[in-house]
């Protein structure tokens, strides 16, 4: 049968997309959850960080890392964007450059330029096409990334805000939320913003006691500090990468099935049409006869 | 043993939590020598060589830690070491530093296949997106 046989390679195709999809669901799924694990394995470093320069900003230190000063006049600004390597996984980055375009539009309009730094090679491509600055670019960072991938693209970024090159840091991201739901995040690093959680009636003047000296241990401190949001943004964007990913492979599973049903429809209908179409001939046929 | 004061002790590296707890005495190698920490110790900040971190919990048990560098914070209700997860020198964080540079440069330069790739990808999403809008509109006109 002619009129068959179009819709059933279709039919055969889409099958096999489905089959694709489904697996591609799985993977996600199991591999969310080991990047959920990864997030909660992080998350004691990033809090106790937070904790040691919260008390740094409560104390009152010989000595003031540029890091923590806030410069008046704003000429440039850097953006580390965090994306993903691959795609297949809905409006994850859509949504976050959206999101990282519009601000970096109110920078624009103040006439303030922008130095931006990639990880993932969906943000590289966009910004590339869309036009920006892109000073350091860090990409395959796979599932488990380590600080240490990180440490070269945060030091051009740092040694760039040292330099007065950048006067504002700021890291995007996405922040898991649940499985369903992921935020894009613009989270300002430099300069760092003193905790709000602090208690800011400290009354006794204290410092620590350095050693070697306060400079050197700054850096070292505020450097991890300023490495550890950022790592912590990356480990989180691969479990939104994850859990994007298996929604919208669970979705295009769903409408592959709904093609599916729908083609069998017109298979079926068209079918019986041309047998309907055979018996009237035959039937006509042997009227004639 | 139950007079003895404690502090409470953090270990914890960028990648995991290594030890929580209560402690007797902590001795890690300090960039100035060893150092002993015990409970109500003056606040301290300083960077650790890679080395041992050795805890004494309550009740005598110690214990060993293995740190490859880090950093010690001291207050006098609690000791907190973060622990580098790699060897940091200048140099190697310098020439970490240039290749991210240089990637970025390469990849202005070529617009190789990869770039192609996306271009291509992009080009797909939007004929599938046609695609679906034909679908839609055959449909409601049934």
């Amino acid at each position: 049968m002619a009129v068959g046989r179009e819709i059933r390679t279709k039919i055969k195709s889409i099958r096999n997309t489905q089959k694709i999809t489904r697996a591609m669901e799985m993977v996600a799924a199991s591999k969310m959850r080991k990047a959920q694990d990864r997030m909660e394995a992080t998350r004691p470093y990033a809090q106790r960080i937070r904790q040691v320069v919260a008390h740094l900003a409560s104390a009152h230190p010989e000595y003031h890392h540029s890091y923590l000063i806030e410069r008046e006049e704003v000429k440039r600004v850097g953006y580390v964007i965090v994306s993903t390597d691959r795609g297949l996984c809905g409006g994850l980055n859509t949504n976050l450059f959206k999101a990282t375009v519009a601000a970096m539009h109110a920078w624009h309009e103040k006439g303030v330029e922008i130095e931006i730094a990639t990880m993932g090679r969906k943000a590289e491509a966009f910004f590339k096409r869309y036009g920006g600055n892109i000073v350091a670019q860090v990409d395959h960072l796979g599932d488990a990334p380590t600080v240490q991938s990180l440490i070269g693209l945060m030091k051009v970024m740092l040694d760039g805000y040292k330099a007065g090159k950048i006067d504002r840091l700021f890291l995007v991201y996405n922040e898991f939320i649940n499985t369903m739901t992921q935020k894009p995040i613009v989270q300002p690093l430099l300069p760092i913003a003193p905790p709000e959680d602090q208690k800011s009636e400290k009354a006794i003047y204290w410092d620590y006691i350095y050693e070697p000296d306060a400079k050197e241990l700054l850096e070292a401190l505020l450097t991890r500090y300023i490495e550890s949001q950022s790592f912590q943004g990356v480990v989180e964007n691969i479990a939104c990468e994850q859990a994007a990913r298996m929604v919208s492979m669970k979705s295009a599973s769903d409408n592959a099935s709904d093609l599916i049903d729908e083609f069998q429809l017109i298979y079926n209908k068209a079918r019986q049409a041309s047998i309907t179409q055979e018996l009237s001939e035959i039937v006509a046929g042997a009227a004639a006869v | 043993m139950e007079g003895k004061l404690t502090v409470h002790v953090d270990i914890v590296s960028a990648e995991k939590s290594i030890f929580s707890g209560l402690a007797e005495l902590v001795s890690v190698t300090g960039a100035l020598g060893e150092l002993g920490v015990t409970p109500g110790h003056a606040p301290l900040l300083t960077s650790i060589k890679p080395g041992v971190v050795q805890i004494r919990k309550r009740g005598g048990e110690e214990e060993v830690f293995y740190t490859s560098g880090g950093l010690l914070e001291v207050q006098p209700d609690c000791v907190t070491v973060l622990a580098d997860t790699a060897l940091r020198a200048d140099d190697v964080d310098e020439a970490a530093a240039l290749e991210a540079k240089q990637t970025a440069e390469q990849a202005l330069k070529e617009r190789g296949a990869e770039f192609d790739y996306s271009v291509a990808a992009a080009e797909l999403a939007e004929a599938a997106a046609q695609i679906r809008a034909i679908q839609s509109l055959r449909k409601k006109r049934k």
